[in-house]
């Protein structure tokens, strides 16, 4: 799977709208979109976007598919879930921002150094070890995650919010340690991954 | 009346010592009030989350939550899932109704359960508590318990995201909910009417990757909260609590604003209305302590 990009470049060659339809999570709702705005007249980061959603689906329609694979825009999605409920269309578009920023991930093409996406990473990462997500290993992973020297400041920075959170036993430190998560722990590794094998498997068979 | 029972799944922010274990206790506090049983999903597992999507595809988020369905169908297959959690219930929900829409889903989702031998049917409703509380015992019902009142106490009822939007409460409309102003005044206490962030998002995950993104909503969200004359906030959601609890001494730094602004969940004010202590609801959890709520619960 190292070059499904190149794959499904040759693929979809000029048709970033069909690879979307088939690869991307909720992906078939884009063509549906009448670019008429709410989505982005409703998002509570609208500002930060790089492209907002409205624009997303324009761009997927005229075949910008590395400006919309490597952009950041999709990290922006807060998964308020405002634009899905408002959309007149009754698009999902939470999930198909969703769905991009995973493709875009499994292409290797999203932005690396997006906070966003790295905190999702280790999120993921942090829940599927165990079961259940470790709380001061995600907060302390999440202070670090630019190196050691950041790491500090940050650390110092948010030391009254953690004494907080440590003093009302809402943050604890002996879980880093006796964390246990799941029973099932092999159980739940096994159904993940072959639900990533059927996926994966699906992926392949599109790329031909 | 009979003991209403139903399958429960806490999620991993109301496990002991972590950061909304003092949501589990209120509701706990609240359940044994209304004679509502909780039985917890055995060995149930996180559901992803509204975050997990850049690491989890599709199928192995489908495959994580349908882990527990499954679960929970083995345990209790005659009882409602319930969820306190926004994101617990979303995400549960969304599971169902996708792979109940969508065969070629089923199927591929119980290739993987297969793998530790399960198998998921979609016999249950997957519930959020507030649904329980509102469809299941009535707001008349759930008046009828309160032993001391919260009067005088202007509220400010943060319905947030998830708990609103996709799916939302029955009956309810996603721009202005009133079911938590109904329960504030339930019990006894007033609600702030002019409340325009109700349903505001408070940046959700992007509070701990993109702080000052986030915080700016934040702000505004315990800005109207002030404005409307309220000396508290409350939610149903653990993540609304926390970003909109834990940040005010750094938005203050920012903003250069004075919020102290206490932000706690409706099953402990219902917990306190019902006569337990500010303890048994888990009031010692709060980083902003809600004193004027702690006096009432412990005065005899």
């Amino acid at each position: 799977m190292s070059d499904l990009n190149t794959v499904m470049v040759e693929k979809y060659r000029n048709d970033f709208l069909k690879e979307v339809e088939a690869n991307v999570e909720e992906g078939k709702w884009v063509k549906m979109c009448m670019q008429c705005g709410v989505c982005s007249g409703s998002c509570p980061l609208g500002p930060f976007w790089e492209h907002p959603p409205q624009e997303v689906f324009m761009m997927i329609r005229a075949g910008k598919r590395d400006e919309i694979l490597k952009s950041e825009s999709m990290w922006m999605c807060t998964s308020c879930y405002n634009c899905i409920v408002r959309c007149p269309r009754e698009l999902p578009i939470t999930h198909i921002m969703h769905g991009l920023a995973h493709y875009a991930e499994r292409l290797g093409l999203a932005p690396k150094q997006n906070p966003t996406r790295k905190f999702a990473l280790m999120f993921w990462d942090n829940l599927a070890k165990a079961g259940r997500v470790n709380e001061p290993i995600l907060g302390i992973k999440l202070y670090f995650m630019n190196g050691f020297k950041q790491g500090i400041q940050t650390a110092l920075k948010m030391a009254p919010v953690g004494l907080g959170m440590l003093r009302t036993k809402r943050f604890n430190v002996l879980a880093l340690l006796f964390h246990k998560g799941c029973k099932g722990k092999q159980d739940i590794h096994k159904i993940l991954r072959k639900a990533r094998e059927i996926e994966l498997a699906k992926a392949a068979k599109f790329g031909g | 009346m009979a003991k209403k029972q139903y399958m429960f799944y806490p999620g991993c922010s109301a496990e002991k010592l972590a950061s909304a274990s003092n949501y589990e206790v209120s509701v706990q506090a609240m359940c044994d009030v209304l004679d509502i049983q909780l039985n917890e999903i055995p060995d149930w597992n996180c559901c992803g989350a509204s975050i997990g999507y850049a690491g989890g595809g599709e199928l192995p988020r489908l495959a994580l939550n349908a882990r527990n369905l499954a679960l929970a169908e083995q345990d209790h297959p005659d009882q409602d899932i319930v969820a306190t959690c926004a994101a617990c219930w979303l995400s549960a929900r969304e599971t169902k109704e996708r792979l109940e829409d969508n065969d070629a889903l089923m199927r591929e989702t119980n290739e993987a359960l297969g793998e530790a031998g399960l198998k998921y049917q979609a016999k249950q409703r997957i519930r959020h508590m507030v649904e329980v509380l509102v469809e299941d015992i009535g707001y008349e019902e759930l008046g009828r318990h309160v032993k001391k009142p919260l009067s005088g106490l202007k509220i400010a009822g943060y319905v947030g995201c998830q708990t609103n939007r996709p799916f939302g409460i029955e009956g309810e409309s996603f721009e202005n909910p009133k079911y938590l102003d109904k329960m504030v005044e339930t019990m006894g206490a007033e609600a702030v009417e002019k409340y325009d962030k109700k349903v505001s998002c408070c940046g959700g995950a992007l509070a701990f990757s993109e702080p000052e993104k986030s915080q700016a909503l934040i702000k505004d969200i315990i800005e109207a909260a002030y404005d409307g004359g309220a000396e508290m906030i409350v939610t149903p959601c653990p993540v609304c609590q926390m970003n909109v609890e834990v940040y005010q001494g750094q938005i203050n730094k920012k903003y250069r604003t004075k919020f102290n602004m206490p932000v706690v969940y409706y099953s402990q004010l219902m917990g306190v209305a019902y006569g337990k202590s500010s303890k048994e609801v888990g009031l010692n959890g709060q980083v902003i302590r809600a004193k004027r709520l702690e006096e009432l619960a412990d005065r005899k």
